[in-house]
């Protein structure tokens, strides 16, 4: 075995987790005040701009992937499932773990669960996150009980975990559709969330279809965030991706992002407010970057062959997908969002902290299932392929 | 039959007795605050201060205008904090008074976010915070005393009465003094009309009130909840529908594939 350098990325991230668990804890002592520069003029910030939006919108590989390769059946793209799969389980986790310093008394959500206020675009948020974290631990468990299948640990090799796997193999079906079905409310909601302030949200952005924006704008990151985070994935570990897998995810994505320009650029014109674009300075130029870097310059490099064919573009076309897309939703939750006169706002370093301690908690997870369960490499198990083309009742690879 | 305060700025001397009212009445804290170069204090709105007298000095049609305005809950007749809140912590009371229960809400701070007129405050120095705002004194009015800042006005410049009938007067005040008042009653007609109405001398975003329509803000939101129920029996049932029509189509090209086998065999 070659000798290990000193881990400086693990050593990186423990620190960025250790420091954002301090601050946690300083905030439960002291209050958001001492942790944030939230304000009664600006009650939601980088947390909810950052963790909650860019959060939940760039999980959306989860259901994209899952709803393609289950329930449309592109078999081609099941080697990317499980690690689009988890990439969203952990993105909910995060999206909770932030609220829980976000919320004032986190401790109370469950009075979510009894006071129903079925008008409320949030309520439905909760309800989502809730249940559809619970369908992602679900449909990711498989990887778990194979991984506890080819343990050498006594207590856990004392347990047949034949006998989980098969039943959520049984519920598969099942669960991708609701992952679907909650997924296209969840994503749709963060939108409805935005239509309460019709008086405080800019033009430019405010309309009432924001929920099918959000709900499209998700569905082409989704595509986009799992070729991101694939790419990474293999070069950290050494695995080989088919670039056809990548350049047939990069083909379907001008598709919904043109529809998405479409949508946006028809609802201006519809309602006499696209002079808006070239008009409403400074706000114009948070419109137009969005647009420009995640919405028009990836549909020309995406609809071009040879360009797909290219990991390194396909990769950094992917990043400007993701990257306009987190500009859109701070753009909805902060920029273009009115605060109340005498008010200014800049995330306190503590905000970051608590930020990138929850990046780095997912970081961690994600390098630990990388090694230790059977993400990629369970496509190449003898039985795996059994099981998916004969649909045989195959027993867990024992693989060496 | 729903109680409302008008609240006359021509009226106001700038005493804020009624901000003192409330503060004891609500038993909360003073602020610390600096000099701004100005007689109005605290500057803002805050979990200790419920209401406050906003100290305006405005130039109108060539006139000057030391005014005036009081800042509370207006207490909206389509509520969007009411609208927001997820677990329904917030409600709008049949009387007039928008009402919180501390006991039910969590902290997530939508509605602060929702208000179009930008009220409701959070306790961000205490590690077990809940929101504040004007509760129109519900608490008194239900044992039959009138809120504490109204209690306290010297000058009649605030008046508790029946929506309608304020509605009727204040056109009256408008109609025999046009000279002294803008002819605008604000909250009559504000964000779908609330509880608490204004007559000011000078235009109302002068005196920093927001320019809201007459539609209640909580309109596009109603409309996008009341797809929720069929976007999702919608989705559940195209979702399952393209799973089985992929599945059969893949049934039947297998069965074919293994048909024409048999034959070649």
């Amino acid at each position: 075995m070659p000798k290990r350098s000193f881990p400086v990325g693990t050593f990186i991230l423990s620190v960025l987790v250790i420091i954002g668990l301090a601050v946690m804890i300083f905030r439960y002592v002291n209050g958001l005040g001492a942790i944030s520069n939230l304000s009664d003029g600006r009650p939601w910030g980088l947390w909810i701009s950052f963790d909650l939006y860019c959060g939940v919108a760039l999980a959306a590989g989860g259901f994209t992937l899952a709803g393609a390769v289950y329930i449309f059946n592109l078999k081609k793209y099941h080697s990317v499932v499980r690690p689009a799969v988890l990439t969203a389980f952990l993105g909910y986790t995060l999206v909770i773990l932030a609220l829980l310093v976000d919320l004032g008394q986190p401790w109370y959500i469950w009075h979510i669960i009894i006071n129903w206020n079925i008008h409320s675009p949030l309520f439905e948020v909760g309800m989502c996150v809730m249940s559809y974290t619970a369908v992602l631990a679900l449909e990711f468990s498989p990887a778990v009980f194979e991984g506890l299948n080819k343990s050498n640990l006594p207590v856990v090799k004392r347990i047949n975990w034949h006998i989980p796997w098969r039943v959520i193999r049984a519920i598969q079906i099942p669960l991708v559709i609701a992952g679907v079905v909650l997924s296209t409310l969840h994503q749709s909601s963060l939108g409805s969330m935005l239509l309460m302030m019709p008086e405080t949200l800019h033009a430019l952005w405010y309309t009432p279809i924001l929920p099918i924006l959000f709900l499209t704008s998700a569905i082409a990151v989704g595509p986009a965030m799992v070729i991101f985070e694939s790419t990474l994935s293999t070069r950290v570990f050494g695995h080989k991706l088919d670039i056809d897998v990548l350049s047939g995810l990069a083909r379907a994505i001008p598709y919904i992002l043109g529809l998405y320009l479409l949508f946006k650029v028809f609802e201006l014109t519809a309602v006499g407010e696209l002079g808006l674009i070239f008009t409403a300075y400074p706000q114009n130029l948070l419109w137009w970057g969005e647009i420009i870097v995640g919405v028009i310059a990836p549909i020309i490099l995406f609809s071009i062959p040879n360009m797909r064919q290219n990991r390194n573009i396909v990769f950094w076309t992917s990043v400007l997908i993701v990257v306009g897309l987190m500009f859109n939703r701070f753009n909805v939750s902060m920029l273009a969002l009115g605060m109340r006169p005498g008010y200014i706002y800049f995330p306190h370093w503590m905000e970051f902290a608590i930020s990138l301690g929850l990046v780095a908690d997912a970081l961690i997870v994600i390098w630990l299932a990388h090694r230790f369960l059977p993400i990629v490499s369970h496509e190449n198990s003898v039985e795996a392929i059994a099981y998916r083309e004969n649909g045989q009742k195959s027993i867990i690879s024992p693989e060496a | 039959m729903s109680i409302a305060v008008l609240y006359d700025a021509t009226k106001c001397i700038g005493c804020r007795a009624c901000q003192v009212a409330c503060k004891q009445w609500n038993e909360m804290p003073r602020e610390m605050t600096t000099n701004q170069g100005t007689y109005e204090n605290p500057p803002q709105l805050s979990a200790s201060t419920l209401t406050k007298i906003r100290f305006r000095e405005v130039e109108d049609n060539g006139k000057f205008h030391f005014v005036f305005n009081k800042v509370q809950c207006m207490h909206c007749e389509h509520p969007a904090c009411a609208a927001a809140c997820p677990v329904g912590a917030l409600k709008k009371t049949p009387d007039g008074p928008v009402i919180y229960d501390d006991n039910i809400c969590f902290g997530c701070r939508y509605c602060m976010v929702a208000c179009p007129f930008g009220i409701p405050t959070f306790q961000w120095d205490s590690p077990l915070p809940w929101i504040r705002k004007c509760t129109f004194c519900a608490g008194r009015q239900s044992n039959g005393l009138k809120p504490a800042c109204v209690s306290a006005c010297s000058t009649g410049a605030l008046k508790l009465g029946e929506r309608e009938e304020l509605i009727a007067e204040a056109r009256e005040r408008i109609a025999a003094s046009p000279e002294k008042y803008v002819n605008h009653i604000y909250g009559e007609n504000e964000a779908g009309g609330t509880s608490w109405l204004y007559l000011s001398p000078v235009p109302f975003e002068k005196l920093g009130m927001p320019t809201l329509g007459s539609e209640p803000v909580t309109l596009d939101v109603e409309r996008a909840m009341g797809a929720v129920p069929p976007v999702l029996l919608g989705v559940a049932t195209v979702m399952s529908g393209i799973y089985w029509l992929v599945k059969r189509r893949e049934r039947i090209r297998r069965e074919k594939a293994d048909a024409k086998e048999e034959v070649t065999k």
